[in-house]
Order: C-alpha cells, then structure tokens, then sequence
C-alpha cells in the first residue's frame, strides 16, 4: 500500500483495478489548510490521461508489474507472439498494444516486455535497431534542389528521412525513441 | 546548493529585510526553537525533538512578547513542518514574522506593501515580477469564489471543498499582474484571528499572492483568551484529541492575552519571497541545501 505522502512523478499506483503512472506531481497546501497532493496520471494500459487530487488520508494499491525478457518470434493476424527467455513460455501481445513499435520488430529481436499481473502491457525496444534499406530513390548527382535528406522504406515497411547517399540494400540504424535515421552500419 | 552569486543575494536579501524593520524601530527577537506544547491546529504535523517540538512557527512566544509590553516585535527564524515537500515547500525554512500593538490586519498589508518596495530599492538586479508594489490588489474570499471558482464559498466550506478549490481554480489568478491581498477568510479557517467587526462569520485574515505563490498570512488577534480557549477546544476536537491530556492548552499564553488590548500579526515564507526576487520557480533552488542536498 502506498499513502498520500508516498505520491512523486513516476510512480505507478493501481486504481479500480488498472495499473496507472504519475505523469505529473505537485504538493500543495493553502495557508492554514489541508494538505494536497495533485496528480497527473495515465492508464497504463490504455493510455487514457486524467487529473485528480487526493488528501492525506488516501491510500492506493501496488500494482503487480513485472518486466520479462522475451524474445520475439512470429505473428499470426493481429497476434505478435513473444517467449520469455527464460523459461521459454510463450504469449501474445495484440498490435494495437504494440502501436508503433512493430515498425522496428525484427524476428528473434530481445525486449522488455511489461506484464500487469499476468498481462502483458508494453514493450520496452532496443534503443537502436539495424533494418535494410528495401526502397530508395537513386541519388541524383548534382541534385542542386538543396534537399539534404531524401525519404528511403525499410523491410518492415517504415518510412523515414535518410542523407542521400543512402541506398537500397544499405543496412541503417534507427534510434527507437525518436524513429530516426543515426548511421549507415557496414557488414 | 546555491552557488556564490546567489549565496551574496540571498544575504544581501536577508540584511535588507532587517533594516526594513530596524528602520521602523522593530525589535527584533528570538524565541525558544524547541516547544513543549503546539498550536494545536489540525493541518500542521510536527516534528518531536526529545520530549519536545521544532517549532511550526514562533507565534505564540512573540505575541507573549508583545503582551509582556514590547510595542512591535520581528523575527527571522527557522520552522518546520513535518511532510510538507514540494515545489513550493521545504519541511525546513525560513519565517519572517512580526507582530504590532494597536493594530490591526490593513496596517499589516500596508506593510508587506512597503517591504516589498523597499527590497526592491535595496536589491539592484533583483527579479521581482513586478515594478511597483504600490498598485495592489485587494479581493475578498467571498469574491474570488464568486469570481474564480465554480461555486460559492459558503458551498464549498460545506462539501468541504474549500482549500482544492482555492488551490486549483482560484490560486492562479492571484498576484498575476500586482500583488493581491486575499481577505476576510471564514471564520472557521482563522483560529487565531479576531471576528470582523458587524461581519461576524469572517475574520479579519489576509494572505498575500504574487505569480499565485501565497508568501504570507496575517491578522488581527484574536485577543480574548475566553474566545480563544474554545476555539483551541475546538481544533483539538477536530484532531480527535478530546481528553484533557491530550487536548493541553497553552495556559501562560491564554493568560498573556488579557494584557494584549488590540494587536496583529504576520508569518511570511522568507524563501518564497527570496525566491521571487530571485527570478526561480521552486524553493529548493533558493536555499543553500535543498533536501536531496542534505546528505553529509
């Protein structure tokens, strides 16, 4: 159990039977009066986003998360199937819980996998992931437009800005927090 | 931590706000930090210190100064509160009290007018939001309720509302363009303060706001020791603390307060005005060590 005075950014308390986390924390309490502890949290599973404010007096559940080591194996539909490394148990985490992570899923890629009691929720990625170049307009020598980046797919189907030397069957390296282009990786 | 620059200013600041009050020929005092009893008010948890307790603020020592014949007392001294952390709070800071015979909560705002212009005088490259103190605001409770929040003040002491409206629809309007007194608060929520005159359910309390930071609360005295005796029973009673020895009263004090004809006093958060004149935000930037600095 948590009480009011435990409550900071970051963390994560359960409320009617949803884990949430803290997105914003501010201690208040007027002259004379009650002390309050508002907050900003979001859902964690459905990522929903609401404001309250709670006394002194409050108290809130743990939630029961827990992070895993899978790997990924294959998808079937919507279903993308995962195995816990450790004691190769298998499940299934949906493409919408995914969102837009799948853009940079490689096959037997190693992740974090978050589980809210025995549910998997999110998905922890590498910081940076290694994709090929599948569809590349040729650079123009002597392209005098001034364009420095030019739009380049990668095998899983995701779109992004690349320096124009870049060509199809390079091997890139995207930044998973911001879907960036970081560098040309050479074999 | 502070660092030199701000250490000289924080100093400078200090100095300047003795000889506002030096100047004035305020007294200044010091009263035991350690007490054996608190105020019992039911929002403020204190912090035990070996039989004893740090002090939550020197109010009832200074106004038996004040009783014992002194005409107008200041301090500066460390309180605490226990619990209290935040942007806005440290459970360890500095107040800036003072107290005055004859009279009452307007000469008090008069004051904080006329220490706030006087830093700003005294303190060159100071960050104070506004140019002059002189054009103030001065709003009832009753009226920001009207005015701010969604509904009255008399509804939301009922639903019991009163302090997370204040907190979240009212606060961010006051002080935004001048200084703004907020005042005549219910008398429920004065347990120290003296009754309006022909407006018996305020009481003559004030807070000052600048950028919505509350930086000080102020009132006429509530000087009749009957009165106060039960307003005290009745605070306990509110802490569930009923029993005579739970519920002790500050006898020397109640008793001090028939000598004490008309009077008023000030508790101002000294970090928190230190901080405006220092252009931050939060208080445990303006401080020589900020609480995840304690650590020796």
């Amino acid at each position: 159990m948590f009480t009011a005075s435990d409550l900071r950014k970051g963390l994560k308390i359960q409320i009617d039977g949803a884990p949430y986390k803290i997105t914003h924390f501010e201690f208040s309490k007027p002259g004379k009066g009650q002390s309050l502890y508002r907050c900003k949290l979001r859902n964690m599973i459905n990522g929903n986003q609401q404001s309250q404010t709670y006394r002194s007096n409050e108290k809130f559940e743990k939630p029961d998360l827990s992070e895993r080591k899978m790997q990924y194996l294959y998808n079937e539909g919507d279903e993308y199937h995962f195995m816990d490394t450790e004691n190769y148990e298998q499940t299934f985490i949906t493409k919408d819980q995914l969102g837009d992570n799948i853009q940079f899923l490689q096959d037997n890629m190693e992740l974090d996998v978050l589980f809210f009691e025995d549910r998997p929720i999110d998905v922890t990625l590498p910081i940076f992931v290694n994709l090929v170049v599948t569809i590349a307009a040729p650079w123009a020598k002597g392209d005098t437009t001034g364009n420095d980046t030019k739009p380049v797919t990668v095998e899983s189907g995701y779109e992004l800005q690349v320096p124009p030397f870049v060509v199809e069957g390079d091997k890139i390296q995207i930044d998973t927090r911001t879907g960036e282009y970081v560098t040309r990786v050479k074999e | 931590m502070l660092d030199l620059k701000g250490l000289q200013f924080r100093a400078a600041f200090f100095q300047a706000v003795r000889s506002f009050f030096a100047d004035q020929n305020f007294l200044e005092v010091d009263t035991p930090i350690r007490q054996p009893l608190v105020i019992p008010e039911q929002n403020i948890s204190h912090i035990p210190s070996a039989g004893h307790f740090l002090q939550s603020s020197p109010e009832l020592y200074m106004k038996r100064l004040l009783a014992g014949g002194c005409e107008q007392i200041y301090q500066i001294c460390r309180c605490f509160r226990q619990g209290e952390c935040g942007r806005l709070h440290l459970e360890e800071f500095s107040m800036l009290e003072w107290y005055r015979r004859d009279a009452d909560y307007k000469d008090l705002m008069c004051d904080c007018e006329a220490l706030i212009l006087f830093l700003q005088r005294e303190l060159p490259g100071h960050c104070f939001p506004f140019d002059s103190a002189r054009a103030c605001e001065y709003l009832t409770v009753e009226d920001a309720f009207a005015r701010y929040s969604s509904m009255s003040v008399q509804k939301a002491l009922e639903q019991d509302l009163f302090d997370q409206l204040l907190v979240e629809n009212i606060e961010p309007h006051l002080g935004k363009n001048c200084p703004t007194f907020l005042y005549d608060y219910p008398l429920e929520l004065a347990s120290l303060a003296r009754e309006k005159e022909g407006q018996p359910e305020v009481a003559e309390r004030f807070e000052l706001y600048v950028s919505g930071v509350e930086l000080a609360n102020g009132f006429s005295e509530l000087t009749d020791p009957v009165i106060q005796r039960s307003r005290f029973a009745e605070e306990y009673a509110n802490m569930g603390m009923l029993h005579p020895s739970q519920a002790k009263m500050p006898e020397k004090f109640l008793a001090s307060l028939t000598t004490l004809r008309e009077a008023a006093g000030i508790a101002m958060g000294l970090d928190r005005l230190f901080m405006l004149f220092l252009g931050e935000d939060q208080l445990d930037r303006v401080v020589s060590f900020s609480a995840e600095e304690l650590d020796m």
